[in-house]
């Protein structure tokens, strides 16, 4: 076992002399959104469900307490209108403001594709560089056992479309750091969080993990574009997002037993992809799987194999292999479901077999 | 004989044993899943029973339906056995969508029910093309759209209420005003504060209706809509001004409405109102309701020993039934 082994830790590198304050994803979201409209009266926030006195304060709970803080005026809550609450959050931006705008669950982002699609991120570019969208928009994906209408996890379909920022954050220290960046982001951005993750409620669903990490008290703001390693190794490079992200992980603690060493990279940017930290990590161990809970054709697995194959092929020992949901709607039966999402299980297989 | 529309007392007995099989199947599901036997979560229909029972009286299995993230009702009403929906929810492969679906997907194509569409408006749109259909085949279908009065925000409802108008679609528009979508009460997010007004923008008649008594919605949606649309005269809007007596979701607190607003409705709770009223009138008596209770005890516990003994899907059936 190669030394570079290392326990998995959910938070990316604790600082040194900081006492331990371990938040949730949901927590270090709503600390990430308090000091930004804090900070800059121009962000605000808009959705469905988010500000209700006695409501849910979003699906999640992330907005809860940030009314009282804030006031109904920057908490705006909608209609079930999700084109409105889009065309808002961009017509917005244009304006100069800074929308922080929730999508409730990502598979309703279809409802407002050509809002996203068609203007937020062609604005900048047909007007010549002269406009610009700086929002955000914050959509919650995974398999929670809700169907094939909310379980969805649609990067992928943004990735697509240039002019959008498409990242996925998978714990607490990136979701807050990341977040603040994308505020003051001059793009339009989508964040795409995993239900599973956002707290402790979602622990047993998501492998029994505890899902706090360490969020230093002091401000940090993190690159929207930079890719983290989480576990170095040396036989085989594993890219994954989200609980994939720890499913991989786990895999990889397995996996070293038998003597196959996984370094587990989390690209947390889709678009720009960090194509520098994957490849120099291809490069060493010379293998490279995928893992994602899209479904296979088409995810983003696909474009960042392409990628690999045409800018670092002979340092390939092995071919590419992607760890995907297969290609069905999500089914309702948790049977079902787990069939066809990448389990641990899958990924330890797949890797086994790359590297025989 | 008139409070009751002229329906004859077998019709209004079997009226209240739906009634009675809705709610005491909703009741059913919220211990079962409590108890962990019911996997995801559950939008449940407490309250709303009149809505869906007094509509669906009138539609033959070849009367489709779209319903919502709220299915379970209408589901019931439509005739999918309570086993079937039950074993559903379950996720069992003898469920009516073959585990496939769960709750907020349960239909079948048997009784004319779409599986339910959980995005909200979306079966405003789909319903169109069903009418589409029936109109250009010269058929005397109806189709009917039930959806809440949150989703009449939605593009969706718009685009689809102005198309079924110009078209004079054989459509039945059903909003079930809950006065809640979710937590955020309709009168914050329109300024409109009936539904049924909004039909006017598109020339579509509109009623709105009593939603907590059977007969009224029975009435306006039989005598009236269904019979209109099916004699091609276009589309038409019920708005049923009802409640729904518990959270949006299994993890709602309902902190955003007051205990007495939730009392006040339960006053008007239409199983008792039509037991009571078919007692003053000598058409029922408190023994013929007992056993109209048993019997739909019977039938739920039939249904959840059938959902919990069914077996579950083998995991490559995951892979079927994607394509045709
Ligand atoms: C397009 C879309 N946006 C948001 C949601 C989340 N959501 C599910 S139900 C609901 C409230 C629906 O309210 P209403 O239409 O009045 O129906 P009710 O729940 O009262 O039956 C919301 C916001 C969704 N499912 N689909």
């Amino acid at each position: 076992m190669p030394e570079t082994m290392q326990t998995v830790s959910l938070g990316a590198t604790a600082l040194p002399n900081v006492a331990e304050r371990r938040l949730t994803i949901a927590e270090a979201l709503r600390e990430a959104i308090a000091e930004e409209m804090q900070r800059d009266p121009d962000v605000f926030l808009i959705g469905e469900d988010i500000g209700i006195p006695g409501g849910f304060g979003g699906a999640f709970g992330v907005y809860l307490g940030l009314p009282e803080k804030f006031g109904h005026e920057r908490i705006i809550d909608t209609p079930i209108s999700e084109k409105a609450i889009a065309g808002a959050a961009i017509g917005a931006a244009l304006m100069g403001m800074r929308p922080i705008a929730d999508m409730q669950y990502a598979d309703f982002l279809f409802e407002c594709m050509d809002e996203l699609v068609n203007q937020a991120a062609k604005m900048r570019y047909m007007s010549g560089g002269k406009l610009k969208v700086p929002m955000v928009m914050r959509a919650p994906v995974g398999t929670t056992n809700r169907g094939a209408q909310h379980d969805q996890c649609p990067e992928s379909f943004f990735m697509h479309v240039p002019g959008l920022k498409v990242v996925c954050v998978s714990d607490a220290y990136t979701a807050k750091g990341i977040l603040k960046s994308a505020v003051r982001d001059d793009n339009p951005v989508l964040i795409f969080e995993h239900k599973l993750l956002y707290g402790s409620k979602g622990r047993q669903s998501a492998g029994g993990l505890d899902l706090t990490a360490h969020v230093p008290p002091e401000e940090y703001l993190l690159p929207l574009d930079k890719a983290v390693v989480k576990r170095e190794g040396n036989d085989v490079t594993i890219v994954a997002t989200h609980l994939s992200l720890y499913r991989a992980l786990a895999a990889a603690e397995v996996l070293a037993q038998e003597g196959i060493s996984c370094e587990v990279i989390d690209p947390i940017s889709l678009l720009p992809l960090d194509t520098e930290t994957l490849w120099s990590s291809v490069r060493k161990t010379g293998r490279l799987a995928i893992v994602h809970e899209d479904t296979l054709t088409g995810g983003w697995g696909a474009e960042v194999a392409a990628r690999a194959a045409d800018e670092c092929l002979f340092s390939l020992q092995a071919p590419i292999k992607r760890i995907a949901t297969y290609d069905v709607p999500l089914p309702f039966a948790p049977i079902l479901e787990q069939a066809v999402v990448p389990t641990v299980e899958r990924i330890i297989m797949t890797i086994r077999t790359m590297c025989e | 004989m008139n409070e009751f529309n002229g329906l004859d007392s077998d019709k209004l007995h079997s009226l209240y044993r739906r009634l009675l099989l809705l709610r005491r199947f909703e009741e059913r599901v919220y211990t079962n899943f409590l108890q962990g036997e019911i996997p995801g979560t559950v939008h449940q229909y407490n309250g709303q029973e009149a809505v869906a029972v007094g509509i669906c009286d009138h539609l033959r299995p070849i009367d489709w339906i779209t319903s919502t993230h709220r299915p379970h009702g209408h589901a019931l009403a439509k005739g999918i056995s309570a086993r079937r929906v039950m074993a559903e929810l379950y996720g069992k492969v003898t469920g009516c969508c073959n585990g496939k679906g769960g709750s907020m997907h349960v239909g079948d194509p048997s009784v004319g029910m779409l599986p339910a569409i959980a995005i909200v408006g979306g079966g405003n749109s789909v319903v169109i093309g069903l009418g589409l259909a029936y109109k250009l085949r010269r058929t005397d279908q109806v189709a009917v759209c039930f959806f809440g009065e949150g989703a009449t925000n939605e593009g969706a409802f718009h685009e689809s209420m102005n198309f079924a108008a110009v078209q004079r679609l054989p459509v039945v528009f059903v909003c079930e005003n809950n006065l809640y979508g979710a937590s955020t009460p309709y009168h914050q997010v329109s300024l409109v504060s009936d539904v049924a007004a909004r039909a006017c923008a598109y020339g579509v008649a509109s009623q709105i209706v009593d939603g907590m008594d059977v007969l009224a919605v029975h009435k306006a949606g039989g005598g009236e809509a269904i019979a209109l649309a099916r004699a091609g005269r276009g589309p038409i809007l019920l708005e049923c001004k009802t409640y729904r007596y518990i959270g949006h979701s299994r993890s709602d607190a309902r902190g955003y409405r007051t205990k007495d607003e939730e009392a006040e409705w339960k006053q008007k709770d239409p199983i008792p109102r039509l037991g009571n009223a078919l007692i003053a009138a000598g058409l029922s008596d408190e023994a013929t309701l007992a056993r109209i209770a048993q019997s739909v005890e019977a039938e739920l516990d039939d249904a959840v020993e059938f959902a919990r003994a069914s077996p579950d899907a083998a995991p490559e059936q995951a892979l079927e039934d994607v394509y045709a």
